[in-house]
């Protein structure tokens, strides 16, 4: 026994460092999953408040280029308005319009964390379960797609970005309509995607835009970016392509939440449907 | 002894904070990430018990991870540092003729010594740190410029905070 006890003492550095090492990857395999890390990320209250704090400076810095993406946005928002149409008939009458019901409505979030040079990346953003962000809504900026809620608090919500090794989105070919998967390349490079696995009967064309389908959470067409090269490796049967980002992930301020009022009855149904089989 | 405790604090708060709100924005073609908060272990004094010199290095690595958002991934790699440390210390250096000379900086270790020291840490760092996050052997290649190019980043840094508060009159 005293031996024994001399021999953890000479070597104790050892022991210690066994000790710490296990403890430090137990933790980091148990919450790799992330979502059940609610006591160690940036939405605690520390960290929070800490990040929000400094991005309020930091901000200013870039409030030009904000405003001119807005600008943008506004642009084009008034372009689909009623008023800018031409109206082509001549008999005018009143149609009350029950065709239409309101499907995506959008909750516009401000970004207070961000990162785009690791393996994983995630968003933090300002708003939470209070203002009606829920788990595994989508989200978008004007440009196109950033990524889904994966942990919401009561006034912070996380994005897993599509800078991320597990994101995958439903995505097709705008002209031709052909179904492939959305996912981060291996380089890390927070300019480009690859959309993967399209049927090789398609025929895919370098400048063409890759948009959202709408089997996902996102409304159908919002654009995730434009092809660049048609022979990104690991093909095999199927065809991918290398697409450059639309939305510019290094200079994210403002971000929409995709909030779809059917997702609740869409997931109810697709249940009974799995139940059934 | 209590001058000690605060300038380490100090530093601790400094380096963190550096790390999470500057150098976290800041890469090279998505190749070199510097990681400088690891400068505070690296400088804690000669005579830090092994305990505290582990539990230190672990709350280090939990800090940085709360504002990285990854548990477990940091306090990780700078255990390895910690017993990369203690091994590295124990060959290059003799115990006795240290009673003034407290600290492992540059201004009293020396160039030669110093930069050997932060190379090797820095590198064992990087390469356990990068390997942890990525967690696949199918981008090893990739993955290992990543560690070089980033632990030269790191040194580069470390090297320059030694030069800047470099003191001639504690060397002899």
């Amino acid at each position: 026994m005293r031996n024994l006890w001399i021999f953890i003492t000479k070597y104790n550095a050892f022991f210690l460092f066994l000790i710490f090492e296990i403890s430090s990857l137990l933790i980091y395999i148990k919450y790799n999953s992330f979502q059940k890390a609610t006591f160690l990320n940036s939405t605690s209250k520390v960290t929070g408040t800490l990040y929000s704090q400094v991005d309020a400076l930091k901000s200013y810095l870039s409030l030009k280029e904000t405003n001119d993406s807005l600008a943008r946005e506004n642009a084009k928002l008034r372009g689909q308005l009623k008023a800018s149409f031409y109206v082509d008939s001549v008999e005018k009458r009143k149609v009350n319009d029950t065709v239409y019901k309101q499907q995506y409505s959008y909750i516009v979030a401000k970004v207070i964390n961000n990162s785009f040079n690791k393996r994983s990346n995630y968003i933090t953003i300002d708003r939470g379960s209070r203002d009606g962000i829920q788990k595994d809504m989508g989200v978008i900026t004007g440009a196109g797609v950033v990524g889904q809620v994966i942990e919401v608090t009561d006034h912070l919500a996380i994005i897993q970005s599509v800078l991320h090794k597990n994101t995958r989105f439903s995505a097709m070919l705008a002209s031709t309509k052909d179904i492939g998967s959305f996912v981060w390349g291996n380089d890390l490079d927070p300019h480009r995607g690859v959309l993967i696995d399209i049927q090789n009967n398609a025929q895919p064309k370098i400048g063409e835009t890759v948009v959202t389908s709408g089997y996902s959470l996102f409304p159908t067409g919002i654009p995730f970016g434009k092809i660049t090269n048609l022979h990104a490796k690991g093909g095999g049967l199927l065809i991918n392509v290398e697409v450059a980002l639309a939305v510019d992930f290094t200079k994210l301020q403002y971000v929409y939440v995709v909030n779809n009022k059917f997702a609740g009855e869409q997931t109810g149904l697709e249940a009974v449907q799995n139940k059934n089989e | 002894m209590s001058r000690t405790i605060l300038i380490n604090l100090a530093r601790f708060i400094v380096l963190v904070f550096m790390q999470v709100f500057l150098l976290k924005n800041i890469t090279f073609y998505n190749l070199a990430t510097p990681y400088f908060y690891i400068l505070f272990i690296l400088l804690l004094p000669f005579e830090v018990p092994n305990v505290l010199l582990f539990a230190l290095a672990f709350v280090t690595g939990l800090t940085v991870d709360a504002f990285y958002d990854t548990p477990g991934l940091h306090a990780s790699a700078c255990v390895v540092l910690a017993l990369v440390r203690v091994l590295f210390i124990s060959i290059t250096v003799q115990k006795d003729g240290f009673d003034n000379e407290p600290e492992p900086t540059l201004s009293i270790m020396g160039f030669r010594w110093f930069f050997t020291y932060v190379l090797i840490l820095t590198l064992f760092h990087h390469f356990f740190l990068l390997n942890l996050e990525v967690f696949s052997f199918s981008e090893i290649q990739y993955t290992l410029s990543r560690v070089v190019l980033s632990s030269l980043f790191t040194v580069f840094l470390i090297l320059i905070s030694g030069l800047l508060f470099f003191r001639r009159k504690e060397r002899k």
